[in-house]
């Protein structure tokens, strides 16, 4: 056989049909549900009276509307709450597993996943969300649906898709100190743009890649949807075989190590065509952030915010003054200088064990400017746990960020946690798009370090600034 | 499904890119269980501005809205697309979609049509020196008509969206056909199952 990429692999392992001028006919190993995608697709199973095909490849979880007030405080919103009664309900009459607000198994679908070692290398997963991207980094066929393909997939476990093209994103070099898996991420969506990506899964290849964890892993793969791609992978090596070796997902002993032997299997061979290459060299990237409100309006930390004439294209030139007068700045104006009202440390993008160690490291023996609120929501209960058995809440606690319940919190604002109008946020999440956080607020997306420090200085600053 | 053959009716003029389906409907309309009633939030912020495009008198009923690029990217939300049918919409043109919008208007019949962005600028240009203009989409034909201006552009869409548009198949039916071929594919899969890993309650069950 010819040298496949990783994608065929995982493509052609799943094709359960491809009839000639359809879309293949796909197989779906693992289907992710919360609340807000999926009462719509219950609704219409029940409409048309079909069941869910396979409950055993379901599995559904609480976290978009979910306050993370203290679990003894109610859901105030009664639309909220209503939508997570909807899941309780529709999981229970479907015999689906479901973990609610509070579960020990709780968290934000795409954190959950891989820390329970559901998510595996060769699967197909899917979720009616579009951050289900994040699963690729466990070389895992993943992508985000619509609710009527969630209504698919619980009546067929398949679903119809038009292949897409391959892309190989290749970091080279080794990236400085400082410059976190977030920047490089930001740099990805920078180089491609946002509709760059579209029509392609992409595999993230290089040193700069490979030397990540998985939790690094899982950043980059989370916002290839931000380039338009809805899905990224990552090959399997070792640091994924040690990631899910003892997770409850997965067998143990000899019985683990067989798996492990096959998922060994899952990375493009050498030789493999990809249909579009990009190399980005890590040596030149910085800490960064994006100034903008669309996530490849990225800039430097020790950057200025630029400026419409920075662009020839008429589009962009628009497109960059429309998102200037959103946020509230001027061209030319030092990052370092932009004060902010509010950090916002959470996400699947950024929520995972390793991401509040690393903004710890620098709130540890430091305080919170008086200006701004600092928040803090781990990605899950499983990490709330591990956190709290290292002591970092407290580390949080004393140098006054709040540590909250798990959910997506801040990220949408579905929840109680948004922002007001005109108020500015250094925030972990994924996406800067206006109103995204609350109406009228103004997001800045960074890595958890430069939230961090960013919280400590009451303006953009990265972890130096605050140590010196 | 409804089967789509003919659209005709005026345009809107949105002359944005990047148009993302956090701006289409904020997330505060997305506790809803219904899948009805999203059109009152649809672009709700932008709406506020009185000079918004859709809150012009003379684009009032439009029912094709004409977009910049990268229509529909971001959140996987399929409500941006119940909002844009709720409201009246049934047909949008841009130069490019997102991936997910693009396949969650096609499962409600939505149609999309890709144009280069210089015909959509040419219709910006129609519709905008008269707001009343007839625009018509053949999805038979694949082509979009301005028939008073004597414009027309041919569109691509893929047979098999173009097929379900016109038969006002669903999805589930068609795929519910392939029963036999899913069930053999699950006979020889061997991939992992959630079997056993859970209690009733959710706790894992150890050792696994
Ligand atoms: S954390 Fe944000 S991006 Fe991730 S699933 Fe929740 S809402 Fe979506």
């Amino acid at each position: 056989m010819s040298a496949q990429t990783l994608f065929e692999k995982i493509w052609d392992q799943h094709v359960i049909a491809s009839p000639s001028g359809e879309p293949t006919l796909l197989y779906i190993d693992l289907h992710l549900v919360h609340e807000v995608t999926s009462p719509q697709a219950f609704d219409g199973l029940r409409l048309s009276n079909r069941s869910v095909r396979r409950p055993d490849r379901t599995l559904a979880t609480a976290d978009h509307n979910v306050p993370t007030d203290p679990l003894s405080t109610p859901v105030n919103d009664p639309i909220s709450r209503r939508q997570l009664e909807a899941l309780d309900e529709n999981c229970e009459e479907f015999g689906i597993t479901l973990f609610p607000r509070g579960h020990e198994n709780q968290g934000i679908v795409h954190v959950i996943g891989p820390e329970l070692g559901v998510t595996q290398p060769g699967m197909t997963i899917v979720c009616g969300d579009s951050h289900t991207s994040t699963h690729g980094a466990f070389a895992a066929l993943a992508f985000g649906i619509g609710t009527s393909e969630v209504e698919h997939v619980l009546a067929t476990q398949s679903l119809p898709q038009q292949r897409p093209k391959t892309m190989a994103v290749t970091i080279v070099g080794e990236a400085p100190p400082g410059v976190t898996a977030k920047d490089l991420v930001l740099a990805i969506v920078a180089t491609l743009g946002t509709g760059g990506g579209a029509g392609y899964v992409i595999e993230y290849r290089g040193d700069a890649i490979t030397n990540l964890s998985m939790e690094g892993r899982m950043t980059i793969c989370n916002m290839s949807i931000e380039a338009g791609a809805r899905a990224g992978l990552v090959a399997v090596d070792e640091t994924t075989i040690d990631y899910l070796r003892g997770r409850p997902g997965v067998p143990s002993g000899a019985a683990f190590e067989e798996r492990a032997q096959h998922w060994r299997t899952y990375l493009s061979d050498s030789g493999a065509i990809f249909d579009r290459e990009v190399t980005i060299d890590a040596a030149a990237l910085t800490p960064s952030l994006t100034w903008g409100t669309n996530p490849a309006q990225v800039v430097a930390l020790d950057g200025v915010i630029p400026s419409p004439d920075d662009f020839d294209d008429v589009d962009q030139r628009g497109v960059t003054e429309r998102a200037l007068a959103y946020m509230g700045l001027t061209p030319g104006l030092s990052v370092r200088s932009i004060p902010v009202d509010v950090v916002f440390i959470g996400s699947c993008t950024n929520s995972r064990i390793e991401d509040l160690r690393a903004a710890a490291q620098v709130a540890r023996g430091n305080h919170v400017a008086a200006s701004v609120r600092a928040l803090v929501v781990p990605g899950s209960h499983r990490v709330k746990r591990q956190a709290e058995e290292e002591g970092l809440d407290k580390i949080f606690l004393a140098a006054g960020f709040e540590w909250r319940e798990p959910g997506c919190s801040m990220c949408l604002g579905m929840n109680p946690d948004q922002l007001l109008p005109g108020q500015r946020c250094a925030s972990t999440s994924n996406r800067n798009f206006e109103g995204r956080q609350g109406r009228g607020g103004r997001t800045h997306l960074v890595s958890p370090t430069v939230a961090a420090a960013t919280a400590i200085m009451g303006r953009f600053a990265s972890p130096n600034d605050v140590l010196s | 499904m409804k089967p789509v053959r003919l659209l005709e009716g005026t345009a809107v003029p949105l002359e944005r890119s990047d148009v993302d389906t956090d701006q289409i409907i904020p997330s505060d309309w997305l506790k809803r269980v219904e899948r009805t009633g999203f059109g009152r939030g649809l672009f709700s912020e932008w709406r506020d501005d009185q000079e918004f495009v859709l809150n012009r008198p003379e684009y009032f009923g439009a029912t094709m809205l004409v977009a910049g690029p990268r229509f529909g990217t971001g959140s996987s939300r399929e409500h941006a697309v119940w909002a844009l049918m709720d409201y009246g919409f049934t047909a949008i043109i841009a130069p490019s979609f997102g991936d997910i919008f693009r396949n969650n208007a096609s499962k409600q019949g939505l149609v999309i049509v890709e144009l280069g962005i210089t015909d959509v600028e040419s219709l910006w240009t129609l519709v905008k020196a008269d707001p009343s203009l007839l625009v018509v989409v053949d999805v038979e034909r694949l082509c979009v008509e301005v028939p008073s201006a004597g414009w027309e552009r041919t569109f691509t869409l893929d047979s098999m969206t173009r097929e379900r548009l016109l038969n006002g198949w669903d999805d589930i039916s068609l795929t519910l056909l392939r029963e036999d071929e899913i069930s053999s594919y699950e006979a020889t899969s061997d991939a992992p199952t959630l079997q056993g890993l859970f209690d009733q309650d959710g706790h894992v069950v150890l050792p696994h």
